[in-house]
């Protein structure tokens, strides 16, 4: 038992170096731009920078446009199919597996050609329409983990039960859906929003292949160009991707949604 | 809760009472269905036709055939070994750590220490990533000049270089790793500790759980995701775009400069491509439902 104890600390120790080690090791490299002494000057160069503040801003923008659509198209949808099409769940679930099977950038690859410029809808002729192809590209991305997140909470309350007392006091389907399935569904919901802000706030291959200046296509410019800014970059990256899952543990608490997370996507 | 829910759906629900509403029924899960053909199976299906096409638009093999040239199939082949390589060492790494901290005795906070850790460390991916390796272990990075200053050891001395093969299957470790920890430990919860205890009763050695109980119940979870992480990083772009450019042969970035510039010369031929990208990862991916499906009715 004793050298199972021994082996089991080997582990966790040779695991917490190798994930440890490059943090300390980018944190350490963001702070030698001045020379000579440690110093904060590239988070001050980044952070002023005129482009960093665009493109974080737009990404965020971004994040929560893709959150609203995710949520409406998805808390709807699961409602209904655990409502009164069961015998869809199979068909839907598959459905919101495929972003985790087709990679992303090939999913981006069809988008050009089907929505591309000489095409019956071509939204990529003008900035805004592609803004929001690339909204409904980070919808897809995000469909895994929203529908999961959303489904898992609606199996937790008893949604018959819920809509039959509105529906008997007269409620119709929007106050049902908005005012007595919504609330219930919140911290599922929000669970789902957070992780799909860690995904979309510094996805690459979508933002970049569809030419929109996000924060992804920001972050490989200045990692071509510069020094010390990148790694400070990746601290900031780091950080922001913490506090979204330490959100995701704190209103997540209790429903497990979530514990598998992750194939497929930024990278 | 159960119960109630079974009251429930033996009583005639309200909601039933119209069944004229056949077509509005369907109706509240179209928008979800158009979203669907329009981000996921028309664009899809566009380029799965167009692998099968030539210029012309008729029918044709020659766009598969071609896949088989030698820049081509090379790109595929470094993409698999790439991800082989670090599918199973992140399979590896991943399943002692998820055994120390489930079965290894150690402190209670432990765990749930490196389960937030593991949430984090496996959505830290992509170019962020990408940037923390250089200065870790690129030539002027941290471990690379304190290796050099403390022990005068050059680790590029010895052929190691981060922009290469082995450089990009160690960092993509950092994803596949956590990935494998948070997938396999709830398998890990599902070995019974009695099994354990029957099998030293009946005089089994370590040795001998592990072979004949503990593993035969754990290798559908344990191939399975392993087959997830091949996947995962058989997908990913971000990360190896961030290290090392364009400059690695790997089907994610010859596909990105496909889309971006034709570098084939033939548009059906990057259809093609990305029609070899799907079969692979979708291939693993049905393998990976199907044996995590077979864990769980082995575990019961």
């Amino acid at each position: 038992m004793k050298q199972s104890k021994i082996g089991a600390w080997i582990a966790l120790v040779v695991g917490a170096l190798y994930f440890v080690v490059p943090l300390i090791g980018t944190f350490e490299f963001s702070l030698r731009m001045r020379r000579g002494a440690y110093s904060f000057d590239a988070y001050r160069v980044v952070l002023t920078d005129p482009r960093f503040q665009a493109t974080f801003g737009y990404s965020t923008v971004l994040a929560f446009a893709t959150i609203v659509v995710g949520v409406v198209l998805v808390v709807p949808t699961a409602y209904w199919i655990q409502l009164r099409l069961p015998r869809l769940r199979p068909i839907v679930e598959f459905i919101t597996l495929l972003p985790l099977v087709i990679p992303a950038i090939v999913l981006v690859f069809g988008y050009l050609r089907i929505y591309g410029s000489s095409s019956l809808l071509p939204m990529t002729s003008n900035e805004r329409a592609t803004d929001v192809l690339l909204m409904f590209s980070y919808v897809t991305l995000a469909l895994p983990y929203m529908y999961r997140a959303v489904d898992t909470g609606l199996r937790s309350i008893d949604v018959r039960t819920l809509t039959e007392a509105a529906e008997s006091l007269g409620a119709g389907w929007a106050t049902i859906l908005f005012k007595v399935i919504f609330p219930n569904v919140r911290v599922a919901v929000l669970s789902g929003a957070f992780l799909t802000f860690a995904i979309v706030i510094g996805e690459f291959t979508m933002a970049s292949l569809l030419d929109r200046p996000a924060f992804g296509p920001y972050l490989q410019l200045i990692g071509a160009n510069r020094a010390y800014e990148p790694s400070a970059l990746a601290i900031i990256a780091f950080i922001v991707t913490w506090a979204c899952m330490g959100l995701l543990q704190v209103f997540g608490r209790g429903t497990k949604a979530l514990a598998a997370p992750a194939p497929g996507r930024v990278k | 809760m159960a119960q109630q829910s079974q009251v429930a759906a033996g009583m005639p629900p309200i909601a039933r009472l119209r069944p004229s509403q056949g077509f509005l029924v369907w109706l509240g899960v179209a928008p979800f269905f158009v979203f669907a053909l329009m981000f996921l199976i028309l664009p899809t299906g566009y380029l799965l036709v167009g692998a099968f096409q030539d210029p012309n638009g008729n029918f044709t093999l020659a766009n598969l055939g071609d896949l088989f040239q030698p820049s081509i199939l090379s790109a595929y082949w470094v993409s698999i070994e790439v991800s082989a390589a670090s599918a199973i060492g992140g399979a590896l790494v991943g399943f002692f750590l998820a055994y120390a901290a489930v079965l290894g005795g150690l402190p209670g906070w432990i765990r749930p220490t490196l389960m937030t850790f593991s949430g984090v460390a496996s959505n830290f991916a992509g170019i962020p990533l990408a940037f923390a390796f250089l200065a870790t272990l690129g030539r002027v990075g941290l471990v690379t000049t304190l290796l050099i200053k403390f022990f005068d050891f050059n680790i590029y001395s010895t052929g190691f270089n981060l922009l290469s093969f082995w450089g990009l299957a160690l960092t993509y470790l950092y994803f596949q790793i956590p990935l494998m920890v948070l997938i396999l430990t709830p398998a890990l919860d599902g070995l019974k500790r009695e099994w354990r205890e029957a099998s030293a009763i009946l005089g089994a050695s370590t040795w001998q759980y592990w072979r004949y109980v503990a593993l035969p119940v754990l290798w559908p979870s344990i191939l399975g995701t392993t087959l997830l992480l091949f996947a995962n990083a058989f997908g990913a772009i971000a990360t190896a775009y961030g290290l090392t450019g364009s400059s690695l042969n790997i089907v994610t970035i010859l596909l990105y400069a496909q889309i971006r510039g034709d570098v084939l010369h033939n548009e059906n031929l990057g259809y093609a491509l990305a029609l070899g990208m799907i079969l692979i990862t979708g291939l693993s991916n049905a393998a990976y439902i199907w044996l995590s499906g077979r864990a769980r009715r082995g575990l019961g």
